[in-house]
């Protein structure tokens, strides 16, 4: 098993994720420089946090032109694991490997805190060994993490059970002081159509030891190894 | 030949700076202002070969697939010689 | 590269005018004619003018710095470089430095702030250390109060709103965690506020660069952005020679360009690692003039430079213009022959600019060529070295204010019936809210404090705890701990006593966390040194630092001086600001600031000697109680027993390597009533405690007073003994058991009288949302 970085120019959590997968997890991990378009036989693909392209035009939308996202949209077509994390989430979003788009905080400037976050489903490859309803605390750092997508969009992700993570209190309610951005039906994180691409805004890889302040987000990088292994799954 | 593109919200998009703004001029006293939506704006530098047909097109597509994120925007654009 | 030409630089007409438009004395001017032996080129004074500006040259202060203390066992690299470097072990080595941005954050607060961020960063991953945590120092003029023009608010608003997005935009996009620092508001930064940016980068002890040209022949790198206008001074820009063919003129504001920034971090870590590159220096202020003599002179050789191959961002840039512009986000590198393309196929990737501009010579001066003609031929030592040094006059200190309290001080102190006639919990809850008290969240939200994820304790914590990852041998992770600190205001009232205080509260804070202070940088930000009295603070104030640094063990790496922080004759309060580094063996016995738990004892370590009631008096006019609560300003700073501050701060880094305790945090502004307040906040924690007053003062001292060398400290109940037993073998320091945190309640009773009782989510309210709230009511009135 091998999971691959990616590395835009401007990602500045390549390293924090793959220290995560090498350290914590203990997997084989790989940089994938944006310019090739190899994954190099990763079984696993993490596009880290950061601002790719100094996210001058928009937040994510420079990265999807780089060779290496070609190859990566392929790779999610054939139902190769993907995790997106913070600009991860809006680089998939651009790429349309997801649906919806993140916009500009609802109070207009970057915020970094620990949030709560609440765990909408099991059923996926990343949210295996959690429970549906588990609450994690996990860490946001962002400018534009405000989800948004139309009412048929949204629609379908419920009905799909689409919504991985959704902003909650410490005790899971699904409250409008718990939502830290504006973003649609508190919504943190959303699986694709085949369920094996997730992008979400909270920080997984910041909030995987406990010296750091919380561990609670191993479990998404956990479930992705159970699933790659076979050990757990659906 | 330059082309200039603007590009916005789509007005069925919360925008909160545009809201912000015009919270602001309202409490300035700015009383004529109803509305305000802010946006970026492009100029680009085109070949002098391209005609104007062309340059349209090839302005709407840059637009298009690149200057925009269709979830949640939209552009205009005007040409100038 | 052409031999050199026989045929010297063009002089320039020299009139008073131009001198006075390039800031040279007549007397400076005939140096520059005795170095060079010849009239120079208008080129050739633009380079004198900026290197031997106040900002370059240090010519006022220098004689002064010579006094402080700057070696230990672990420094590596004192001042003189790019930043200082200290051994932090296990064959890490970390460079930090602070600096000032004031000027030109008060000019454009956003890009200020950001190219403030930009340019300490560049001193760090210079020396190849990878940035690893930024704090700042900042200082605006009031955001609320009575009898302040709406205007001036506003404007102060403006400032605090752009600074800190800048500061925030530059280094989230950068990727370098912030730990906060410190924030503070008094009148006499209203025209004039300080961005004071701190900056520490992890480097391994054995892959130091340093910026310094070696090996004659070697090809001479640029690298980064292009060469603009940018920061030219306007005044030089009129000129008359330069009018004729001069485009029309740029404003002075630099731009920042993080995602720039991060690229040439990037690609300069990367090219150093090839082994290729020799000595690497980054263009900060006077851009490419600084660098270019800087590293020639370091090295005892010369650079000889084409300005043709610069790259440019405009067409038709003069010499002059090339040589003064500071366009951010540009690296200077000198590589060994021959291998000048491993380096150049770096940037390459990483989509930079770097071209070769210049070879370095034997011969130890500064070249200049544009279009092949000689327009700067300069010996490197006249610049650097050999720079104008001044003795200024320093004038006699005199205190600035009243040693005694007023009457009406007094009196609503209830001084004289000795009546308990106030409410101390209403005074408690306006001083949470004040702005210099409140929590600074709004602020340090709005930086990403957690990226690289090594951060153990960040912003709101007494100081930044950072672990270093592939440390400790297998073992227990190093860590890092470091602090801001410093108060104008008590350095106004006494620059000596008040910078010892800046060392030794930035260092407490440090001790605090458990890790033992081991070395300091600082950032001077005065007045106009050509005024005796300023001179005299500056003195003082250095001598004061030497001395707390001396005591401390925390010798100065470097640093840097802002002087002239003066508008409309209004000048700032001597505000030297510390930062000190401190190291911390196995960063999981890391002390938080916070109470943790009900059931904890409340303990008070603080010294054995108190004060007269006289010298007790004069000291709480120096208080953040006299400020707020009383809007007056009298007598001195808390006196400061150096001995015993080393013993506390040895105590503490003790207690928490035996892990004895739950939590340390220093008493300072709003003394033992807001340290107590605000070690309930984090985890919504009571306490209950016993304050005893042995001299016959209104109840305001014990609670407000803010006392030097006291740390609160909570343990187990069941450990009191062996903390008081720990703390017995110092000198000089007493433990009082006050008392023990509780649920919800905040209690403080002064000699079994009850005097404050409040509940801690009350006051976590008011504390919590003061900042924001200040801001609001103004911007959106």
């Amino acid at each position: 098993m091998k999971f691959g970085v990616l590395v835009f120019p401007g990602s500045n959590c390549d390293h924090d994720t793959f220290n995560v997968v090498a350290e914590i997890a203990h997997q084989p991990v790989t940089f994938l420089w944006h310019d090739s378009p190899s994954l190099e036989n990763c079984d696993a693909i993490l596009v880290p946090g950061g601002f790719a392209y100094g996210d001058y035009l928009r937040t994510g939308a420079l990265a999807r032109f780089s060779p290496v996202m070609q190859s990566v949209r392929k790779f999610a077509d054939d139902g190769g694991l993907v995790l997106g994390i913070c600009n991860g989430f809006q680089i998939l979003c651009e790429a349309g490997l997801l649906p919806g788009a993140l916009m500009r905080n609802a109070g207009l400037k970057y915020i970094c805190k620990q949030v709560h976050i609440r765990t909408e489903t099991a059923d996926s490859p990343f949210t295996s060994t959690l429970r549906k309803g588990q609450v994690l605390q996990v860490p946001i750092g962002h400018m534009d993490g405000n989800y948004f997508c139309d009412q048929s969009t949204l629609d379908t992700l419920q009905r799909n059970d689409r919504v991985a993570f959704r902003y909650s209190t410490p005790t899971g309610e699904i409250t409008p002081e718990a939502n830290p951005n504006g973003s649609l039906s508190n919504i943190a994180g959303i699986l694709n159509e085949g369920r094996n691409v997730l992008g979400m805004m909270p920080h997984p890889d910041r909030s995987s030891e406990r010296i750091l302040g919380s561990a609670d987000g191993f479990a998404i990088f956990a479930s992705m190894v159970a699933a790659l292994t076979g050990a757990a799954g659906r | 030949m330059k082309a200039h593109v603007y590009v916005t919200l789509k007005s069925t998009v919360l925008d909160p700076q545009g809201q912000t703004i015009g919270n602001a001029l309202r409490k300035n006293q700015y009383h004529g202002v109803t509305d305000v939506r802010q946006g970026k704006y492009f100029v680009l530098t085109l070949q002098d070969s391209l005609d104007a047909a062309d340059a349209a097109a090839e302005v709407e597509r840059i637009a298009r697939d690149i200057l925009t994120n269709p979830v949640i925007e939209e552009f205009t654009y005007r040409l100038e010689d | 590269m052409k031999p050199v030409a026989a045929v010297a630089p063009e002089p320039t007409t020299v009139t008073p005018e131009l001198l006075a438009q390039h800031s040279i004395t007549a007397e400076e001017y005939a140096r520059i004619e005795e170095a060079l032996g010849r009239t120079p080129s208008l080129t050739e004074l633009g380079i004198y003018s900026v290197m031997w500006s106040e900002h370059c040259s240090y010519k006022s202060s220098r004689v002064h710095l010579k006094r402080l203390p700057t070696k230990s066992d672990r420094v590596v690299q004192g001042p003189g470089e790019n930043a200082g470097i200290i051994d932090v072990g296990d064959g890490w080595a970390c460079a930090f430095k602070i600096e000032s941005h004031n000027h030109p954050s008060y000019i454009e607060p956003f890009q200020g702030a950001t190219t403030g961020v930009g340019g300490i960063l560049r001193d760090i991953f210079t020396m190849n250390a990878r940035p690893f945590a930024v704090m700042d120092s900042l200082r605006f003029g009031p955001i609320a109060g009575e009898g302040i023009p709406q205007e001036l608010l506003h404007k102060n608003h403006t400032i605090v709103e752009g600074v800190v997005s800048g500061v925030a935009s530059y280094g989230n996009c950068f990727g370098v965690p912030n730990l906060g620092g410190e924030t503070k508001f008094e009148e006499c930064y209203s025209g004039n506020p300080l961005v004071n940016a701190f900056a520490l980068g992890l480097v391994r002890r054995d892959e130091i660069f340093y910026a310094k040209a070696t090996g004659i022949g070697n090809p001479v790198i640029y690298v980064g952005a292009k060469t603009g206008r940018d920061g030219i001074h306007g005044a030089t820009m009129a000129s008359e020679e330069f009018k004729e063919g001069s485009e029309q003129k740029r404003p002075n504001v630099q731009v920042g360009d993080p995602f720039m920034e991060k690229l040439l971090l990037e690609g300069c870590i990367e090219a150093m690692a090839t082994g290729a590159v020799l000595g690497i220096q980054d263009m900060g202020a006077a851009g490419l003039t600084c660098s270019t003599c800087e590293m020639g002179a370091r090295g005892g050789v010369g650079l000889d430079v084409e300005l043709d191959l610069v790259p440019q961002r405009e067409t038709g840039m003069s010499a002059y213009e090339t040589m003064l512009s500071e366009s951010q986000e540009r690296m200077l590198l000198v590589a060994e022959k021959g291998r000048e393309n491993e380096v150049l196929e770096v940037f390459k990737k990483w989509g930079l600019d770097a071209v070769i501009v210049g070879t370095v010579i034997a011969e130890p001066r500064l070249r200049i060529r544009h279009h092949g003609v000689l327009v700067a031929d300069i010996p490197n030592q006249s610049l650097t070295d050999d720079a104008p040094l001044y003795h200024r006059p320093v004038g006699e200190w005199k205190a600035p204010v009243q040693m005694e309290p007023t009457r009406s001080a007094l009196d609503k102190l209830g001084y004289e019936d000795r009546v308990q006639q106030r409410n101390y919990a209403d005074d408690l809850r306006l001083l949470l809210g004040a702005e210099n008290i409140c929590s600074k969240r709004w602020v340090h939200e709005q930086y990403d404090s957690m990226v690289q994820t090594n951060t153990v304790q960040g912003p709101g914590c007494e100081a930044g705890v950072m672990r270093i990852k592939d440390s400790g041998n297998g073992g227990p992770q190093r860590g890092l701990a470091m602090a801001l600190d410093g108060n104008g205001r008590w350095c106004y009232l006494d620059p000596k006593l008040g910078a010892e205080h800046a060392v030794a509260e930035a260092a407490r804070k440090v001790a605090c966390t458990g890790a033992t202070p081991v070395a300091a940088t600082n950032c001077l930000n005065f007045g106009n040194p050509e005024k005796p009295e300023i001179m005299a603070q500056l003195s003082a104030a250095i001598d004061g630092i030497a001395e707390a640094c001396i005591a401390l063990g925390t010798p100065v790496t470097g640093g840097n001086v802002s002087l002239y922080n003066e508008t409309r004759g209004e000048g700032i309060y001597p505000t030297p600001v510390l930062g000190i580094v401190g190291i911390i063996d196995d960063v999981t016995t890391a002390l938080p600031s916070a109470f943790q738990a009900p059931g904890h004892a409340v303990l008070l370590i603080s010294p054995e000697k108190i004060g007269t009631i006289e010298e007790r008096l004069r000291e709480f006019g120096s208080s953040e109680y006299a400020k707020q609560v009383l809007g007056e300003l009298w007598g001195v700073p808390p006196s400061l027993d150096l001995a015993v501050e080393a013993s506390l701060q040895k105590a503490l880094s003790q207690l928490a390597a035996a892990k004895l305790l739950h939590s340390a945090r220093d008493i300072s502004d709003g003394g033992i009533a807001v340290a107590l307040a605000e070690g309930c906040f984090e985890h919504n924690v009571g306490v209950s405690v016993k304050l005893l007053e042995g001299a016959d003062l209104p109840h305001a001292w014990p609670l407000f007073q803010e006392s030097a060398s006291q740390v609160i400290v909570t343990c187990d109940e069941s450990a009191v003994g062996k903390v008081r037993a720990l703390v017995a073998a110092f000198d000089g320091l007493r433990v009082d058991h006050l008392g023990e945190t509780v649920a919800d309640q905040f209690e403080i009773a002064v000699n079994r009288h009850p005097v404050i009782r409040d509940n801690v989510t009350g006051l976590k309210n008011r504390w919590a949302h003061a900042l924001e709230g200040a801001l609001r009511e103004v911007v959106t009135a």
